[in-house]
């Protein structure tokens, strides 16, 4: 009784499922009604942007403090009179550290919003989910922090750091102090691997030896064993990838096994003033780390931006890098737009090759050709106050060169 | 020979910090069957009360051994405050409190974002805990390392003392061993149960103690060790505190070896693996009480 | 724990059943179950499409996916008592099945996958990807994959009789193993990044609002198939069978049944609907990562079903939409009392409200359906620890 009743149900729900696949089918043409090009909204005396972040879950950490940056960037322009005229109106959504979500509120952005350009995204993972949903609608996003390389997508302006702008010089710069072996510490995601990956190949082109790899899931807290790899292989100096909480179990742990910053320095990239902050001078100071940019860096532009920074979001609120970069991803497209003339994404795009801006860091130029930004190098070194002096840079912008083609030893990585 | 006793070292560290954490869990999960998923936010809790005692106190050192007993009470008074508030209603239903205390544990975590904010926090290492010391043969022992050993070690013998000799620790066993009966001989088992979830909770505040010395100390630090320390009082079994004991010291010197020999992902597969494996020969951990009950 | 053993004819045969129940008038059960369906059909089919705009749309498609799992956990967990927290295990095997043949078939014939060629520096796809190239393979792999693991692990398991909060404590292991390997395996699998931008569905572009719409259908009509099949389940000798085990397995047992087995069939056939879940999630969003198998999203999982209401038939799709929906909708305005609100929801329903919100509607109608209260195990035995068991 039971079975045949469940069977006749099933039967229908099935027969459904097929009437409606069908149904589906039917309609299926490609009459031009697709998604692709859905454009700003330009109609009020406001111009909508989209800032997405991670507010909550283990990204917010670094990625408040690049929506602060964005705001204030925002605040700046909006005092100035606007983009053409028009005020922005930004728009916020929380990525929640969560990669799907990433590419759900890009969407949204995009299409219920409809945004002008949207500022945002921390982790490769996160940009690599948004990535397709932006070529899809043709919308722009600027990203700020310095990656992993190896991208180009015609619809993301990358303002961080490429490889051949931050690791590459940091390899200089240790090969120049006389360092003929490395191990490479890195969390298990892309960009430390990545990264390793053009380490490894900069090593055996320039007579260094790289004694050993290893990698931790991200937010592992538990070091001891790498730090014994580590001692042991008796190398000349460590290149930290790890990112986020990891960094500061792996420091702690560094130190406790007598490893200093003369006997082992380690240079790390992705830590800025914030993490300086929360992982402790007592374990930080004399080590190093390759940026493009530290609070301290001279000029009246970057004194400019950091007292704007603090006045708004607090004295002891440090600023670093991707804040930086989130900053003048902002006024760079303010450039872009008034260049054009115009919001449309594809006049913005074709504006972008060659504009300048005084940026806290120093002088940067978008490429138009691969979408990154010229940028100088840096490598500084953490003092006891928990600020990061610098101690060399490349003395004039790099080219940005995403697929190391410039690099003859870079052949066999893309 | 000098790596083969650095990672024999490094193992049984990592096994001291999941006995510390997994010390609680025994207690409360093996008495009382609660799994308690915001154990991770107690650890939590005392390892920003090292940060906040650290405000006031700055000396490092006297900080930190005050932050010790502080610590305790604190998260062991969270323990009760749960217990009162949520887990006593559940004790039927014991898949329940892990679905409850995780939404707890929720709570706590955005709670302790919005009192410390999101990013970590540090609190200063007395400088004798930061150092290691040399043993003939190149060898380095980590004193924070020690310290923390020094610490579970502790805690178990307090424990265990406290278990077998003092009158508390009578009634804890009898209410373990069998509820009903102890109920019946007049021990008010809703008091010991509380005062139990007391001290395993207040545990936690002691593991959070020593992890500050470790690692970072921001709203999600509880939730990495957690896992790991249930799984080792599921494999030691319930009830007592030998099989944690060993089963903590066991799954670290496995995870370093693992972790040594391949990487720290394969590693944890290895353990995951080796605990399913272990399951079916003893599907009740290593030790079992030997109860009346027949549930 | 002894306790005065009851009348065994009642705790695990169906026959005596009181007059109002919904069995004892079929037909009258049947004509409601017919009218649910077309109902739900009608809202799913009909009135969403027009109502919500294509962006919407595909985010309830993305709800409907979280809903199929809700369905399998309302089997395993409402109605055979195993709190599974590992269900994101099953669901990231359909996924990934789902977006490895979806990826080789955008790569065209012989060609690899965009990120092996970046990451991996692979010469040649590796072995235990090649089968998936085919959809006769991936397709039914979807489906089958999650059920053969949950088989394996639950022949384990059950057998041993590993259960209540072990079993709920090894499921999440399971879930933080499967995303340590997925992570470890870069080259192979995209590492965190997971399998990222897929472009067609079996010749279908799916940047295309049609062709978006066409996943939602589709969808929408696997969710109530799964739900004819979980009714189906739970109607049958065999449900009536899987209750008796969650209220007492030791009586069951007894009984000369394998406590086990009935077990394994629900375990595996929720593992089934989670990885079919999976695999049509990829379509619907276009990407499968490790951030949506692991612990968290596994509990929240769970989370939907018990705050729908864990033992009933619709509790689970209900529950799962609206915490999905309450997310997004709650998450735009206000990220951090988002959090505070799902923890506090999730500690009054299960705390104070067992039955989930389907209880409050039971309430009102005053159903009395025994299986559909599992609270009630607990009232008879009070302070039972099945737990510890």
């Amino acid at each position: 009784m039971t079975s045949i009743r469940g069977r006749r149900i099933l039967a229908g729900a099935l027969t459904l499922v097929a009437v409606a696949a069908m149904a589906a089918c039917g309609s299926k043409t490609t009459d031009g009604n697709t998604a692709a090009g859905v454009s700003a909204d330009i109609s009020g005396d406001t111009v909508k942007v989209g800032l997405l972040n991670s507010l909550s879950g283990t990204m917010a950490i670094s990625e408040v403090t690049v929506r602060d940056s964005i705001m204030l960037a925002i605040e700046e322009i909006n005092a100035a009179g606007g983009v053409l005229g028009k005020k922005i109106e930004p728009v916020g959504e929380d990525g929640a550290s969560d990669w799907p979500t990433f590419a759900e509120k890009a969407e949204k952005l995009i299409r219920e919003d409809r945004v002008a350009a949207v500022f945002g995204c921390w982790t490769s993972a996160s940009r690599k989910a948004v990535k397709p949903v932006f070529e899809k609608n043709k919308a722009l996003l600027f990203y700020p922090v310095q990656y992993e390389g190896l991208e180009q997508s015609p619809y993301i302006f990358y303002t961080g750091a490429t490889t051949n702008q931050q690791i590459v010089p940091g390899l200089d710069y240790l090969k120049a102090q006389g360092a003929t072996s490395l191990y490479l510490v890195g969390s298990d995601y892309v960009f430390p691997r990545t990264a390793n990956k053009i380490i490894k190949a900069y090593a055996e082109a320039n007579g260094m030896k790289v004694l050993g790899e290893d990698y931790a899931p991200l937010g592992s807290t538990e070091f001891g064993t790498i730090t014994n790899k580590v001692k042991s292989s008796g190398a000349d100096a460590v290149f930290n990838t790890l990112n986020g909480d990891s960094n500061v179990a792996f420091f702690k742990e560094y130190k406790s096994a007598g490893l200093t910053a003369a006997s082992m320095p380690v240079v790390s990239v992705s830590i800025a003033e914030e993490e300086v902050k929360s992982i402790g001078t007592q374990y930080l100071e004399g080590q190093l780390t390759a940026w493009n940019y530290y609070q301290t860096t001279p000029g009246a532009t970057n004194e400019k931006f950091v007292a704007a920074y603090k006045a708004k979001f607090g004295a002891d609120k440090p600023t670093s890098d991707p804040m930086e970069a989130a900053y003048v991803s902002v006024h760079l497209w303010k450039a872009m737009v008034e260049k054009a003339g115009a919001f449309d994404v594809e006049k913005v795009r074709g504006a972008a090759d060659g504009i300048t801006f005084e940026a806290p860091e120093g002088l940067v130029t978008v490429d138009g050709a691969t979408q990154h930004i010229a940028k100088t190098a840096r490598v500084g070194k953490v003092g006891a106050d928990g600020l990061i002096t610098e101690v060399w840079n490349s003395g004039q912008p790099i080219t940005p060169d995403p697929f190391l083609k410039s690099y003859p030893w870079a052949g066999g990585l893309s | 020979m000098t790596v083969l006793f650095g990672q024999l070292f490094t193992g049984v560290s990592i096994g001291a910090v999941l006995l510390l954490i997994a010390l609680g869990l025994a207690l409360t999960f093996g008495q009382m069957g609660v799994i308690n998923m915001a154990h991770g936010e107690f650890i939590m809790a005392g390892a920003y009360t090292t940060y906040v005692l650290q405000q006031v106190i700055t000396a490092a050192g006297w900080s930190l051994l005050i932050a010790l007993p502080v610590a305790f009470v604190v998260a062991g008074a969270m323990g009760v405050l749960l217990e009162t508030l949520l887990i006593r209603r559940l004790y039927a239903r014991p898949l329940d409190t892990l679905l409850v205390t995780w939404g707890v544990s929720l709570i706590l975590q955005q709670l302790a974002r919005d009192i410390f904010g999101s990013p970590n926090v540090q609190t200063r290492a007395p400088d004798l805990l930061t150092g290691n010391i040399g043993l003939p043969g190149g060898i380095t022992v980590a004193n924070n390392r020690l310290f923390i050993l020094a610490l579970a070690g502790g805690a178990v013998v307090a424990l265990t003392v406290a278990l077998r000799f003092s009158p508390l620790g009578r009634r804890i066993r009898a209410v373990v061993q069998n509820r009903d009966l102890a109920a019946v001989s007049g021990i008010a088992t809703a008091r010991v149960d509380r005062t139990t979830f007391f001290v395993g909770s207040g545990l936690a505040g002691i593991a959070g103690v020593a992890l500050t010395l470790l690692g970072p100390i921001g709203p999600t630090m509880g939730t990495n060790l957690i896992i790991d320390a249930f799984l080792v009082v599921v494999v030691g079994g319930i009830g007592q505190l030998r099989g944690t004991v060993i089963v903590a010291f066991a799954l670290g010197v496995l995870q370093a070896t693992g972790e040594y020999l391949t990487t720290l992902s394969v590693a944890k597969v290895m353990v995951f693996i080796a605990i399913v494996a272990f399951l079916q020969w003893r599907p009740q951990g290593l030790f079992t009480l030997r109860t009346r009950s027949l549930a | 724990m002894t306790t005065v053993v009851r009348d065994p004819v009642t705790a695990a045969d169906p026959a005596p059943e009181p007059p109002t129940s919904p069995a004892a008038s079929p037909t009258r059960h049947r004509i409601r179950a017919a009218a649910g369906f077309a109902f739900g059909a009608a809202l799913l089919f009909a009135v969403a499409p027009l109502v919500l705009s294509d962006f919407r749309l595909s985010l309830l498609a993305k709800y409907l996916c979280v809903a199929m799992v809700a369905v399998g956990i309302g089997l395993a967990w409402g109605r055979g008592g195993m709190l599974t927290l590992g269900q994101g295990v099953f669901f990231g095997l359909g996924g990934y099945a789902m977006a490895m043949h979806l990826k080789l078939a955008d790569a065209g014939p012989g060609a690899m996958p965009d990120f092996m060629l970046l990451y991996g520096q692979l010469d040649e796809l590796p072995l235990w990807w090649r089968p998936f190239a085919s959809p006769w393979f991936a397709l039914p792999a979807t489906v089958l994959l999650p059920m053969a693991v949950a088989f394996v692990l639950g022949s384990l398991v059950f057998r041993r009789r590993v259960r209540g909060a072990y079993f709920a404590i090894l499921s999440q292991a399971l879930a933080a193993a499967m995303v340590i390997l997925l992570i470890g395996q870069q080259g192979t699998t995209g590492g965190t990044n997971g399998l990222t931008d897929i472009q067609g569905f079996f010749g279908y572009d799916l940047d295309d609002p049609v062709n978006q719409r066409m996943v939602y259908f589709v969808i929408a009509g696997t969710l109530l198939a799964l739900l004819a099949v979980a009714r189906h389940l739970t109607q049958s000798r065999y449900g009536e069978l899987l209750v008796a085990v969650r209220d007492s397995e030791e009586r069951v047992r007894f009984l000369g049944y394998d406590p086990a087995t009935v077990k394994l069939v629900a375990y595996v056939v929720a593992a089934g609907m989670a990885g079919l879940a999976g695999a049509l999630f990829v379509p619907a969003v276009g990407i499968i990562s490790p951030a949506l198998i692991g612990i968290v999203p596994s509990i929240e999982f769970v989370i939907g079903v018990a705050i729908g209401g864990r033992a009933t038939l619709l509790g689970p799709v209900l529950g799962a939409v609206a915490v999905a929906w309450a997310r997004t909708a709650l998450s735009e305005r206000f990220p951090g009392t988002w959090t505070y609100l799902q923890g506090l929801l999730f500690v009054v329903v299960v705390a104070f409200l067992p039955g989930g919100l389907a209880s409050l509607i039971g309430l009102v109608r005053r159903r009395d359906d025994d299986a559909a209260r599992p609270g009630r195990f607990g009232r008879l035995r009070p302070r039972r620890r099945e737990g510890t068991a």
